[in-house]
């Protein structure tokens, strides 16, 4: 008898996060999927439409372009900060001594610790073409450099981040381990291969997911480095659909854009998950 | 591989990596003349804070930074108080269904604000909270507690029992035993969720950007992406703005280095 008390008391204390989550997040994301399905300017009534915006999405460039330059940011983002990082932590891993590691892993890490927009801030100056110390070309306001350099600019932003966390999980592997791969005469990259990889895999699988989530949900950089310019080059869709919200005041359209990249982190994390119990 | 050739890699790759930090600072100090003579690279003729004072008198630069100051610790503040609630019940409460919770606080934290920004700017402007630092304070802590409540679930599910039956025994209530047993002991695990939450709110744009639009509320990262790229900033003054957004980032990162670096790789095996 005292059990099911005990467990029922002690809703009470989820009571001010209930009411919260509610009015903020299960509330607004509700009105963001109904909205969804209506043309609506923000003012005035929705008028209901159906799955007019979506079908419209499917046939709109622009928007499958976004998804596209969302790959890109993928691979600079999460793959190959994943695929250095693992490098330089099993790099930094066989230097002797306790101080040079911990300096040039505070080095690679310093670009994460800046707000992203600041990152931004600081490659625009130095990019800037009238009078940035490396805008020699107009890197962010060529349509065939955008995307590059916007790619650049991210690597460098998070390359610190894997580095931090396999280094971490590096401390964890069993020294026998390298001990025996080094008896057997394996070489640096098969012990990397063979004992590094496998043994931080859950780390692996986080920062992957992490970065995946942080690249699918990309806004800052974008805003300040290029607003989606030139023409469409650094488009993604979450800019697309401020840029519907806010500037175009199709609140309808910029809805259905949300939901589908709802959708899409939602199958992302769940697909890790996943492979990560599998594996 | 020639012995110190891999350090000298290594070195050579963490200086490319701060080489903009470098750079920003060199050009934030020069005087404007002595930018256009002699360009970014050259080392500064001598010290000139005109660039970093135009800059902060421009756009009050002071209150930006009291801005930030508020909301980012009034929601550590009020993220870490809702999670250890939320934890508790979930985590030595064990509530029923407490699998799907934690399945809705996950969720809550991973979904993109673009599908909550347009409601909340809605409902913020039904209620009178549009342009206040009170609506991004709400906003956040409800954000952060999601994570918060995630990873202190886990932490308090492992809470000696013990512990906890001793302090009933004593006559201490749920709440007493929270108050003066449970919060104490995980004090270690709060304070790098305090200092998490600070940092990720501090370095929020997107609903800052949205929700603060008039000068006197805006937060250090507004009011430097609103300002990029504008016709009036020459090359000290942007240099000397980027500085100003990296100077407390990494104050914070100095001051919060060791327990930074704990909480991420905690964070990271759960």
């Amino acid at each position: 008898m005292s059990a099911t008390r005990a467990g029922r008391g002690y809703w009470l204390y989820l009571a001010p996060s209930a009411v919260l989550i509610l009015a903020v997040i299960v509330v607004p994301f509700g009105m963001n999927v109904a909205a969804s399905f209506t043309r609506w300017s923000g003012v005035g009534a929705p008028r209901w439409i159906g799955l007019d915006n979506y079908a419209r999405l499917l046939r709109d460039e622009r928007f499958w372009q976004s998804f596209q330059h969302n790959v890109a940011l993928i691979v600079a983002m999460a793959i190959v900060p994943t695929l250095l990082g693992l490098v330089l932590a099993a790099a930094l891993f066989t230097l002797r001594g306790r101080r040079l590691p911990s300096v040039l892993r505070a080095a690679y890490y310093l670009p994460q610790v800046l707000p992203v927009a600041v990152a931004g801030v600081v490659w625009g100056w130095l990019l800037n073409p009238s009078y940035g110390p490396l805008g020699a070309r107009n890197w962010l306001g060529d349509p065939d450099y955008a995307l590059a350099t916007v790619m650049a600019i991210m690597v460098w932003f998070q390359l610190g981040y894997p580095v931090v966390i396999f280094m971490a999980g590096l401390q964890r592997v069993d020294p026998a381990l390298y001990e025996a791969a080094a008896l057997d005469g394996a070489s640096w990259w098969r012990r990397f291969w063979h004992v590094t990889v496998p043994q931080i895999r859950p780390e692996i699988f986080v920062v992957l997911l992490t970065c995946t989530i942080a690249a699918l949900k990309v806004f800052g950089p974008i805003y300040v480095l290029t607003r989606g310019g030139p023409g469409n080059a650094t488009m993604v869709p979450s800019y697309f659909s401020y840029l519907n919200f806010f500037e175009r005041l199709n609140v309808g359209y910029g809805s259905a854009i949300a939901t589908v990249l709802a959708v899409v982190i939602l199958l992302v994390t769940v697909a890790f998950l996943r492979v990560q119990e599998r594996a | 591989m020639r012995r110190g050739a891999l350090p000298a890699a290594l070195a050579v790759l963490a200086l490319t990596m701060v080489a903009p930090f470098g750079i920003v600072a060199l050009n934030a100090v020069k005087s404007r003349r002595d930018y256009t003579a002699n360009g970014p690279f050259s080392l500064p003729d001598g010290l000139s804070f005109e660039a970093l004072a135009d800059f902060w008198v421009r756009v009050d630069y002071g209150q930006k930074l009291a801005n930030s100051l508020v909301i980012s610790g009034s929601v550590a503040v009020l993220a870490v108080l809702l999670s250890v609630l939320n934890a508790y019940a979930i985590g030595i409460g064990r509530v029923r269904g407490r699998m799907w919770v934690l399945v809705l606080f996950l969720a809550a934290n991973t979904l993109p604000q673009e599908a909550l920004v347009y409601p909340l700017y809605y409902l913020a402007k039904a209620t009178g909270l549009y342009d206040t630092r009170l609506a991004v304070i709400i906003i956040f802590t409800v954000i952060q507690s999601a994570f918060g409540t995630y990873l202190l679930s886990a932490v308090l599910g492992q809470f000696p029992r013990e512990i906890l039956d001793a302090a009933h025994i004593d006559g201490a209530g749920r709440f007493r035993a929270l108050w003066s047993v449970v919060v104490p002991i995980s004090r270690p695990t709060l304070s790098v969720l305090l200092i998490f939450f600070f940092i990720w709110t501090w370095n929020e744009f997107f609903l800052p950007l949205i929700f603060l639009v008039s000068n006197d509320n805006q937060t250090v990262p507004v009011v430097l992406g609103l300002l990029q790229g504008e016709k009036m900033m020459d090359a000290t003054m942007s240099s000397a703005a980027a500085l100003l957004g990296i100077v407390p980032a990494v104050a914070f990162f100095l001051i919060f280095q060791r327990t930074l670096t704990r909480g991420v790789t905690v964070g990271a095996i759960k």
